[in-house]
């Protein structure tokens, strides 16, 4: 039904090398390049800032309107650029873990992929590489669009073809019924209303959901559960940390933010990988104020998908400790009653729910093995509970899956509007177009073919 | 017997051969263009002749009626004076999907279009059989006829519909035939192949035709027309519209004709093997509904008036090539048609078609120059694609004759733009018909602005008197004045409070454009004009526009920019005469697909099946501002 046109879009990709470097740049070119970096970006309006700028500010996630990483963009606008696009730079800290979630965001505004070498492919058509160059681009994107494709289509794993596939037909369905309503109005077949779509839409949005979530599973299986220590100045933060690096001789990998002073560290406590960040501020906060302290553990926990709430036992409740019980409330938590050798003075209440709790003495060594148990259940569990355990996994997909839930959206949004059922269905079967493009399958006719083997039509 | 003389009979700037739906557009667009132009067919009783149903229009095909009269066209002047019903269809959904569709005369609508065609200065009409086409030098150059008159021309369109090496298939019975027992033409088909034309078979059939006053009527469901007038020309009057419409009415197939039709499949052609032919999904025959949907307990069934002067009855959705012996005994099982007496009985009918993939989007035929074809012959079905065609096919004939370049449509531009961009790129393996669904922007191809999107071109080809040039110019102007004024109109919270109260609606808290009210679904236009009264109250065709554009902007302005990235494709021509052998790096697949094709434009290359991006891409490096393309030319 729809065509796909690949030559004028935005596209996006990470443009230096894989793997952790101080800096790394995302690069975007084409027509909506500047407007699509300004739907995430923080700081100047990069739709008004002078060509060939250089703009401090943040990158945020429109979800949530949280900050993902402190970047500088370059705005390079037509022609003089690499592409002759108007093309935008988004340096931002080493890592895969920002680089990608900030080229997932852009894809999910709307930018596509760009296949290996479309920049270069780009520059040439626009007439900046030399002529000379043609044969050697033709080899070039032969070579690299076959294998880009060859590779999408073996990441692609048996049961989620099979699941989006899936999807696909329960939508092709929707989409034969409403049409066959449309050029056949005088048959006794069913009328598709838009109840009927809304429930779908709904259905498969959930899908699209799940799909997206175990997208950060499958981050946390490659790059480890973002974990936050917080706790009071001198309630055995340090000593936690200590003992979680002392335990696991098998530290993946430090990295130090060039111009932040966080610093992130690997641990695996029971198989399960954990990526400890601002363990600086663990050590750092320790002789402080208390106030910086409760300040800095704040902005940790914003980060973190497990929070370790580190508790003195032998303290009556402080004011800091309520602030950090009610920030991390509605966090994966495990609250650390530390220091059991000590008489316990500590009154929580049914401030925290007894799931919750694990007793220790981290210098004693005593509850520190029930900690690691815990924290590997809570893991596990969040795998098993999640419907399925279908991993999406690159790039390409999750900015595919965003797009066709921007357009699933959209759907429920027009019926809530009152709209009419065909024209909803503009947005159902742009849906449809891409979950066919995560699985490469668009075959000609196909919802022509879907009408005449579902329904009895004709004079 | 001696041999058939040739002589010269005539020269003419074009020629069309062939009287149905198509080649009356194509001869009359031609001679309105100022082409001398001659209409020659088998039989001149058989011209707009409606061989099957007794209608015109529907979704999609009734948008392109609307199209071919913003283009300056006929056939909707010509339902307009010769329905017997109409009825707007899908008016509870978006205005993308509205859609005309009246029941025809057909004996009116054959001789109101004869009368305009005799009354058209620069055109010919004759009775003839055309068997062969004038070829010099890749040219045609003209057409002869049985009698041996050999007529030149500048430029030729075919239409010859079903009649080529037509073969009517009824049971056991089979003869060689045109539509409605015509006379068949056989050698046209042979000229054909001789100049390397690759042909094919298709089938199609219609339904058996029963005596209007041997249906029990009271055993059917009526189906009345609208009250409401509804036109397909954007130039008829309301005063026009017809008060006493006659209507058609409903029965249903049941478990008794389902077991007589499974009784009889051995003697049914399609499923003993006779019929070889390749019939449309879309427009099954009863059997093989009853075979490939065993499971639904009925089929509906429309039976249609096939006149006001005749008793005549269309058994709609009955198509059968079933012996006639059996045709009987499945009618009279129906509710209603017990007693029914057979006037015709129904059949199948096989005929030869050009690929179409052998055509350019002029369709013109990339085989031999300056010949043309449209319709039938062209692998289509029914009558409004036919004449969608016959006119594109028409006014092109009559450029190339005026050595000037040719016309074409989008598919952005017109259904009729998606038909021959469908047909030329992908051919098709079956009668291929109009959906909806074809269209992918189907929200700016509505039925309600085919002016608006076609008229300026119509009037640039000649096709658009001076009066009706006048009348859509001031509609245009009216439609934009009237938009302005809601965009720029503030209602207070106090204008609207009665009726959202009226309409148990909470009341505003701050004033709101008179536009941006209009975009909530339960306000219309007709409302807003209750609030705020124009000066001088505006047509309801310009209120019909004014309160779509403004509704429906947000998917309107969606699809517009889809379209005009697609321009940006379309506008990469690429050379003719290409070598693809020559480009490196094109898949095998492609390769061939694109020297079978031939497309010109770079988005024509992307549709083709087999042609993946990567190709395109290739392509389009290949083609970059054509300096490589000329170094292999």
């Amino acid at each position: 039904m729809a065509t796909t046109i690949t030559e004028y879009d935005t596209i996006a990709a990470i443009s230096t090398p894989p793997g952790e470097g101080a800096i790394s740049i995302v690069r975007l070119s084409g027509e909506n390049a500047v407007q699509t970096a300004e739907t995430l970006f923080k700081g100047k309006d990069l739709t008004k800032v002078a060509s060939h700028t250089i703009n401090y500010g943040h990158i945020l996630d429109p979800d949530d309107g949280q900050v993902v990483d402190e970047v500088m963009v370059s705005v390079l606008r037509a022609p003089k650029t690499y592409t002759r696009e108007d093309m935008v730079e988004i340096n931002c800290h080493g890592g895969i873990v920002p680089t990608n979630r900030i080229l997932q965001l852009l894809l999910g505004q709307g930018a596509r992929l760009a296949e290996p070498g479309e920049f270069t492919k780009r520059a040439f058509l626009n007439g900046r590489v030399d002529l000379t160059q043609a044969e050697s681009v033709m080899d070039l994107i032969r070579a690299k669009t076959d294998r880009a494709m060859q590779v999408a289509v073996d990441q692609l794993d048996g049961d989620l073809r099979r699941l989006i596939t899936n999807l696909r037909q329960e939508i092709l369905e929707v989409l034969a019924q409403v049409e066959v309503n449309i050029d056949y109005p005088e048959y006794d077949t069913d009328q598709m209303t838009t109840q009927m779509l809304k429930e779908k839409a709904e259905m498969v949005l959930a899908k699209v959901d799940e799909l997206l979530q175990t997208a950060s599973q499958g981050k946390v299986l490659r790059e480890g559960l973002a974990t936050a220590i917080v706790g009071r100045p001198n309630v055995g933060k340090s000593s936690l940390l200590n003992h979680m690096l002392h335990e696991d001789k098998a530290i993946v990998t430090d990295v130090a933010g060039t111009t932040r002073d966080v610093l992130e560290e690997y641990v695996n406590v029971r198989g399960v990988p954990l990526k400890l960040i601002d363990t600086a501020g663990i050590r750092d906060t320790e002789d402080k104020v208390e106030k910086i302290g409760v300040a800095r553990s704040r902005k940790a926990i914003t980060q973190a998908d497990l929070i370790l709430l580190v508790l003195d036992a032998s303290q009556p409740l402080t004011p800091e400790d309520l602030e950090l019980l009610d920030a991390t409330a509605d966090k994966q938590r495990i609250v650390v009653l530390n220091k059991q050798d000590l008489p316990v003075r500590m009154e929580l209440g049914d401030r925290v729910d007894a799931s919750q709790i694990v007793r220790t003495s981290i210098t004693t060594g005593a509850g520190v093995a029930a900690l690691d148990t815990k924290i590997a259940d809570l893991f596990n569990d969040g795998i098993e509970n999640s419907q399925t355990t279908l991993m999406v996994s690159n790039s390409r997909q999750i900015g595919l899956l965003r797009q066709a839930k921007v357009s699933l959206q959209a759907v429920l949004d027009g019926i809530q509007a009152g709209m009419p059922i065909d024209l909803v269905q503009i947005d159902m079967t742009a849906a449809w177009d891409k979950l066919g493009e995560i699985t490469g399958d668009a075959a000609p006719d196909e919802l022509i073919t879907q009408l005449f083997s579902q329904f009895c039509l004709g004079k | 017997m001696p041999e058939v003389r040739e002589y010269a009979a005539a020269d003419y700037d074009v020629v069309v051969v062939g009287a149905g739906h198509a080649g009356c557009e194509a001869a009359l667009a031609s001679a309105r263009m100022g082409n001398h132009t001659l209409l020659i067919t088998i039989s001149l009783e058989m011209l707009a002749f409606m061989p099957c149903n007794p209608s015109v229009g529907g979704p999609a095909k009734g948008i392109v009626v609307r199209e071919i009269d913003a283009l300056g066209g006929e056939m909707g002047h010509n339902i307009d004076k010769t329905y017997i019903q109409m009825r707007m269809l899908n008016t509870g959904k978006g205005p993308a999907v509205r859609a005309l569709r009246a029941q025809a005369d057909k004996a009116a609508y054959h001789r109101s279009m004869k009368a305009t065609i005799e009354a058209e200065p620069n055109l010919d009409l004759r009775q003839g059989l055309v068997e062969r086409l004038l070829v010099e030098d890749g040219v045609c150059v003209g057409v002869v006829a049985a009698t041996g008159a050999q007529y030149r021309a500048k430029s030729v369109v075919l239409t010859a519909g079903t009649s080529s090496r037509g073969k009517i298939i009824i049971g056991e019975l089979m003869y060689s035939s045109g539509p409605n027992n015509s006379l068949p033409s056989i050698k046209l088909s042979e000229s054909l192949e001789d100049n390397g034309f690759k042909l094919r078979r298709f089938k199609t059939g219609t339904p058996p035709r029963v005596v209007g006053n041997s249906i029990d009527f009271s055993k059917t469901e009526e189906q009345p027309g609208d009250t409401t007038p509804h036109h397909f020309s954007f130039m008829t009057p309301d005063s026009m519209y017809l008060k006493d419409q006659l209507s058609c009415w409903m029965t249903y197939t049941n478990g008794t004709t389902h077991d007589i039709i499974r009784q009889n499949l051995d003697r049914a052609p399609m499923f003993s093997g006779v019929i070889k032919g390749v019939g449309p999904r879309y427009c099954p025959s009863i059997e093989d509904k009853v075979v490939r949907f065993a499971d639904k307990p009925r089929h509906q069934l429309f039976l249609e008036p096939e006149g006001r002067d005749t008793d005549e009855y269309y058994v709609g959705d009955f198509s059968t090539s079933m012996p006639e012996e059996v045709q009987l005994k499945m009618l009279h099982s129906v509710a209603g048609l017990e007693h029914a007496e057979l006037m015709r009985p129904g059949y199948a009918i096989e005929y030869d078609i050009i690929e179409p993939w052998q055509l350019t989007a002029t369709l013109e035929t990339k085989v031999v120059k300056n010949l043309f074809t449209a319709g039938q012959m062209n692998g289509t079905s029914g009558y409004e694609e036919a004449a969608g065609q016959g006119l594109i096919a028409g006014i092109n004939a009559g450029l190339r004759a005026q050595n000037k370049p040719g016309f074409t449509l989008k598919r952005s531009d017109a259904y009729i733009g998606v038909m021959i961009d469908d047909l030329v790129t992908k051919g098709t393996n079956e009668p291929y018909r109009l959906l909806t669904s074809r269209a992918e922007y189907r929200l700016i191809l509505r039925h309600d602005n085919a002016d608006l999107r076609l008229t300026d071109m119509g009037r640039q080809l000649g096709l658009i008197p001076d009066a009706r040039y006048a009348q859509f110019t001031a509609k245009k102007a009216a439609i934009v004045a009237e938009k302005a004024r809601l965009e720029n109109t503030r209602l207070k919270p106090k204008d609207v409070a009665d009726f959202l109260e009226a309409h148990h609606m909470p009341a505003l808290k701050d004033g709101v454009l008179a536009s941006d009210f209009l975009k909530r679904p339960e306000v219309t236009y007709a409302d807003l004009m209750t609030i705020i009264p124009a000066e001088t109250p505006v047509d309801r065709y310009v209120a019909e526009e004014v309160e779509v554009q403004i509704k429906y902007a947000g998917y309107i302005d969606k699809e517009m920019q889809s379209i005009a990235k697609l321009k940006r494709m379309e506008a990469k021509k690429i050379p003719a005469n290409i070598d693809y052998e020559a480009i490196s790096g094109l898949a095998t697949e492609a390769r061939q697909k694109l020297t079978k094709i031939q497309p010109e434009t770079l988005a024509q290359a992307s549709r083709i099946s087999g042609v993946n991006p990567a190709d395109a891409a290739i392509l389009s490096v290949y083609i970059e501002q054509g300096k490589i393309a000329k170094v292999h030319a």
